[in-house]
């Protein structure tokens, strides 16, 4: 990934009232600070989500205690990969959206499925202007006795499903995420699998750490973890001992 | 009700404090006819009584469906229920579309009856003429609401609007504590007897498939209207109250059965 200013940008001749007005308004064409993969799995008793705590600058890992993870309300909870300004501005738009409730004073509040529905339509709206909110989103929950767990992406679709994951969590987390799937699962055996994909994925994502959060949301309500970190195991065989310098695939 | 000087426009205020404008504005909900609203535990059910302007003609439409959890029955003139039915079913599909999911009820009223506040603070336009009973059910369970020509808005347990109306009324004041425990078909039964209270006074004319209209919403129920033949079970228990009534039973009060 690229991270250039153009010298053009600069240029005097650039800000001349003629260019203002042949220079159309140029929206988001590439995230800056990106958030990384977020891995959810439905549980019999409640959901949870899980995300690393790094937000990358390319490919420096710039912050690395950055939470990914919000909660919504005491029954829904959201996780957020991609442009991190743009995820912050989700946060603030959810916050209103709260805030109205509250202070509408009826007792009525959004449910996990409805704030789904909003940020899909959001990001669907968005990404029709040609100036999408550039994030895969997670939302999980526990309402009325039900789980629930859909994800959002930055055209504004959405999934619903027992396991869901963005980013790399996709192609390597999903695999495991459908293997260990049962409807029986409990809320600690949950954090167990999940803990597993982000153990592979800080393996193999090359924009990934070690410090992960996990949201879970229950009857009792909803809970971020603080970040921990995860035990690793680096003492292969292949690397400790490679047999060959020019052999790559010892490992 | 008499003609005073303070009475030409919705914008001003008699030296009482009184806007004359609303208060006649609600004098033509008064004029429609009856439409009675009764809710339990898990349904709302409205009975409407429908009137023909002639013999020739068909009967006056009560009963509008807003969404499949929400209906209401209008009193007062139907061209201003019509253009707040369009509004109010715009903005259930507005509110599904973004939330997926049914509006509640208390939003979707407060939106009806700021609409009708507008209309009474402008010298350009003039009240809504017209008084809704708005059934529904959502996340907090089934609703009974009233709307009326000034922007107030209240919820019932049970409620009459229309021509003689307190009849109506009277006979639900007496019952209303113990609606909460009745089953669907007694609330309905109580919804038409209700209802025939509005029209005992008048000798030649009592409810039948012709000119009465029955709504039920409720838990695992979409809005629903019953007329014509439809509404002929529901009518059966005029018959119960009519042979008492001949029998000279008066041991039995008329809204027990």
């Amino acid at each position: 990934m690229e991270l250039h200013i153009s010298s053009s940008a600069t240029k005097a001749e650039n800000f001349s009232s003629a260019q203002l007005f042949v220079d159309p308004t140029r929206h988001t064409t590439a995230p800056l600070v990106t958030g990384g993969s977020v891995v959810g799995i439905k549980c019999s008793d409640g959901v949870v989500i899980a995300a690393d705590t790094l937000a990358s600058y390319g490919s420096l890992a710039r912050f690395q205690n950055f939470s990914r993870l919000m909660k919504v309300t005491d029954s829904c909870m959201l996780g957020g990969g991609g442009e991190v300004s743009d995820f912050q501005e989700i946060q603030r738009l959810l916050e209103n959206l709260i805030t109205k409730d509250f202070c509408f004073n009826d007792e009525h509040i959004q449910t996990p499925r409805s704030v789904h529905q909003y940020l899909g339509r959001v990001l669907y709206a968005q990404r029709s202007r040609l100036n999408p909110l550039w994030n895969s989103l997670l939302v999980g929950g526990y309402a009325a006795s039900q789980s629930f767990l859909g994800v959002v992406d930055l055209y504004g679709t959405t999934f619903e499903s027992e396991v869901l994951a963005t980013g790399f969590g996709v192609l390597l987390g999903l695999p495991l995420l459908r293997k260990a799937y049962r409807p029986d699962l409990s809320i600690n055996e949950g954090i167990k699998i999940v803990e597993d994909v982000f153990r592979v994925l800080f393996y193999r994502d090359a924009r990934s750490i070690n410090r992960i959060q996990v949201a879970t949301a229950t009857s009792a309500g909803v809970t971020i973890s603080e970040p921990y970190s995860l035990e690793t195991k680096w003492d292969f065989e292949g690397f400790v001992n490679p047999r060959s310098t020019y052999d790559e695939s010892t490992w | 009700m008499f003609r005073n000087q303070y009475d030409t426009d919705v914008t001003t205020f008699s030296p009482q404090g009184r806007l004359h404008q609303i208060e006649y504005a609600q004098e033509a909900v008064k004029q429609g006819s009856a439409v009675v609203g009764v809710r339990n535990k898990n349904y709302a059910v409205l009975a409407t009584l429908k009137r023909t302007t002639s013999d020739l003609a068909s009967t006056q439409k009560k009963l509008f469906r807003i969404d499949d959890h929400v209906g209401m029955a209008i009193a007062g003139l139907t061209a201003d229920a019509r253009l707040l039915s369009k509004y109010m079913r715009t903005e259930c599909l507005n509110y599904k579309y973004v939330y997926e999911c049914a509006m509640p009820l208390s939003r979707l009223v407060l939106r009806v009856a700021d609409k009708h506040q507008i209309a009474t603070q402008r010298v350009s336009k003039r009240p809504f003429g017209v008084g809704l009973l708005i059934i529904g059910y959502d996340q907090q369970g089934p609703h009974l609401y009233e709307t009326s020509p000034s922007g107030e808005y209240w919820e019932y347990r049970a409620m009459s609007i229309g021509a003689r109306a307190q009849s109506a009324r009277t006979y639900l004041e007496k019952l209303f504590e113990t609606l909460d425990s009745c089953s669907l078909d007694q609330l309905c039964r109580h919804a038409i007897l209700a209802l025939r209270e509005t029209v005992t006074a008048l000798k030649d004319i009592d409810l039948s498939t012709k000119n009465c209209a029955l709504a039920i919403v409720g838990k695992d129920m979409d809005f629903t209207v019953y007329e014509d033949e439809d509404i002929l079970p529901y009518l059966d228990v005029i018959q119960t109250v009519r042979s008492q009534e001949m029998d000279g039973n008066t041991m039995y009060p008329k809204y027990f059965y």
